[in-house]
């Protein structure tokens, strides 16, 4: 136990007196969460949309100024042709366009379901998605202002260019996930690359120190770390963005505490790999950040990938760990609701703790 | 000397695959002798010395180090040596003192056993005053010096030393050898591998590895004799060509 915290102790050492080692365990978190936060807002202001009235009713032009009178649309071309709206998309001239059809007028006073269909430039699937939300909610909230009377206003949406867009922009839950996978796989990776690399890791296998202790001395400030880090980024989620936290938030630290594991027994695994730290960090960002942020469903959605990614997507923790911290944090439900996700995650964190403590007595001969 | 030897080798051999990194090679070391390891790079020195220090478990043959069999207790043979690598290795963003404190509790030693030493061995290395620097903003003659004293922090019965003088000065490596011979008259054995030619005339007795075997093993004097040269650095390059016709 001694020999434990002595060697913690060491490690506290080292991480607080490398100045880049402390830039990237504290700053870049802060940073990630505010570059996330600010550059990927769902507030928008005067969005570009056109309207395209075949209707010309009383009721179509209320509902177009209801919409352009919010503040949040802002009309800037009037079509009259189907052709008017393909060419302001294309030209960049709008984000959104409504479509109201010629019986809209019709079917509002006979009670008989009227449609507008709304189009959404889904070529920046994040904003479409935003805008055509807060188009449909304006459509509603127009409805509910006249709700004396009898009529009920279907919207069918159709995004042009990615028919099939599913992404919800969820940040939070993305930035813990690559601030956990930089702390613990990357940081523990290099720091471990480091010790070989002066030749320290050798006069620790000389010694009467058990593997075991050697890497848990290594590790556990890390752990410790990570801890700290995911507590802040949440923190930071929901006191400057307003990201609810619904599940609890014993199960949210005991799913950080399984991810953490999980990065850095992929840490150990790389370090056993190479002999220096550049190739350590090279081989993090390359094998473990790159996939994180981009097969994860962090960025892109899983489900519209081709089919290898799908596959390559499925042994990446990081997923898993994404869709069980969504669920946990913004619906609020149990990890036994996420049992599949959290079990897999697991199963993998044990297959990488084997390989990794394998690959290193193996390195020991 | 009084016959006693604290290394045993006997037909200690390590096989990677097909390929013979040391073969069957057969020694012995005496208490508080200084035993030179020889050999060009690749010839098999530092996978012998890994099985020796307990890193290696050998392929074939016997070995015990301070009494411990090799292959049964190499946990109990890493408690009793000290050991420092070719590259000059200590924590350079720890200070000495830190250094000396880390080393000391992971060799099991207590909190004033730790004291008395860190004391004693700043002392003997006229570095009281540089205590609470950082290792790394010491000149590296320095630093060997203490990374030779922290190894010998838990008294060990032998010390291994991986080419300890690579890249020093030749003043700052005669004091070092002078930290050797205070080791050996204290009773440790230092077992030194080198490539400095000059550097294996201090030692007692030198064995000159070949291609994994031992090609020669005798007093520096001796082996001058035998090969008829003037220097160590003779014998080494008359060896080196025989083994290769051969």
């Amino acid at each position: 136990m001694k020999t434990l915290w002595a060697f913690v102790l060491k490690e506290i050492y080292h991480i607080l007196r490398d100045r880049r080692t402390l830039f990237i365990l504290f700053g870049m978190p802060a940073a990630q969460v505010l570059i996330f936060g600010f550059a990927v807002t769902n507030e928008f202001k005067g969005a570009s949309f056109a309207i395209y009235d075949q209707s010309n009713d009383p009721v179509s032009i209320a509902l177009g100024r209801h919409m352009s009178g919010s503040g949040h649309f802002k009309q800037t071309v009037v079509a009259h042709r189907t052709e008017d709206i393909h060419q302001a998309f294309q030209s960049g001239k709008i984000k959104m366009a409504l479509v109201i059809p010629p019986d809209f007028g019709d079917r509002y006073r006979s009670g008989n379901r009227p449609e507008v269909q709304v189009i959404a430039d889904g070529s920046d699937p994040n904003t479409a998605t935003t805008l055509v939300n807060y188009a449909s909610m304006m459509i509603a909230q127009f409805k509910a202002q006249r709700v004396n009377q009898p009529f009920h206003i279907e919207v069918a949406t159709r995004m042009v260019y990615n028919p099939e867009l599913k992404s919800v922009f969820m940040f939070v839950p993305g930035v813990i996930t690559l601030v956990l996978m930089l702390i613990s796989a990357l940081m523990t990776s290099l720091t471990l690359a480091k010790e070989k690399e002066t030749g320290t890791m050798e006069l620790l296998l000389v010694s009467p120190l058990h593997p075991m202790m050697i890497i848990v001395g290594k590790v556990l400030p890390y752990v410790l770390l990570s801890l700290i880090n995911a507590v802040l980024i949440i923190a930071m989620g929901v006191y400057i963005f307003d990201v609810p936290i619904k599940g609890s938030l014993i199960a949210l630290l005991g799913l950080n505490t399984l991810f953490i594991i999980t990065a850095l027994s992929l840490g150990i695994l790389i370090s056993t790999r190479t002999q220096t730290q550049q190739s350590a960090m090279l081989i993090s960002l390359l094998s473990l950040m790159m996939p994180s942020m981009l097969l994860s469903g962090f960025v892109f959605p899983i489900e519209s990938m081709p089919w290898l990614l799908q596959m390559i997507s499925t042994v990446i923790p990081a997923k898993y760990f994404i869709i069980s911290l969504k669920a946990i944090m913004l619906k609020g439900v149990g990890l036994i609701v996420v049992w599949r996700e959290v079990s897999v995650l697991a199963i993998l964190t044990f297959v990488f703790l084997l390989a990794s403590w394998k690959n290193f007595k193996l390195r020991l001969e | 000397m009084t016959h006693e030897p604290v290394i045993i080798a006997r037909q200690l051999t390590k096989r990677f695959g097909p390929f013979t990194a040391v073969d069957a090679i057969s020694f012995e070391v005496e208490k508080g002798e200084i035993f030179g390891f020889l050999g060009a790079n690749g010839a098999g020195k530092t996978t012998a010395m890994r099985m020796l220090t307990g890193l290696l478990t050998p392929t074939s043959g016997q070995a015990s180090v301070a009494g411990f069999d090799v292959f049964r207790s190499a946990e109990q043979i890493k408690r009793h040596i000290g050991y420092m690598s070719q590259r000059f290795s200590l924590y350079e963003d720890l200070t000495v003192k830190e250094n000396i404190r880390l080393f000391g509790t992971i060799y099991g030693l207590t909190q004033r056993q730790i004291n008395d030493k860190t004391f004693q061995l700043l002392r003997k290395l006229g570095l009281l005053d540089e205590a609470k620097q950082l290792v790394g903003a010491l000149p590296l003659g320095w630093k060997q010096k203490l990374a030779f004293s922290i190894a010998l922090i838990h008294e060990p019965k032998i010390v291994f030393l991986d080419e300890p003088t690579g890249g020093v000065d030749p003043i700052t490596r005669r004091q070092f050898w002078e930290l050797i011979y205070q080791a050996a008259h204290e009773g440790v054995t230092v077992f030194v591998t080198t490539h400095y030619m000059d550097e294996s005339e201090y030692c007692h007795r030198v064995s000159i590895m070949v291609d994994g075997r031992i090609a020669a093993l005798d007093t520096p004097r001796q082996l001058k004799l035998t090969y008829e040269a003037d220097s160590m650095d003779e014998v080494f390059v008359k060896l080196a060509r025989t083994t290769s016709l051969s």
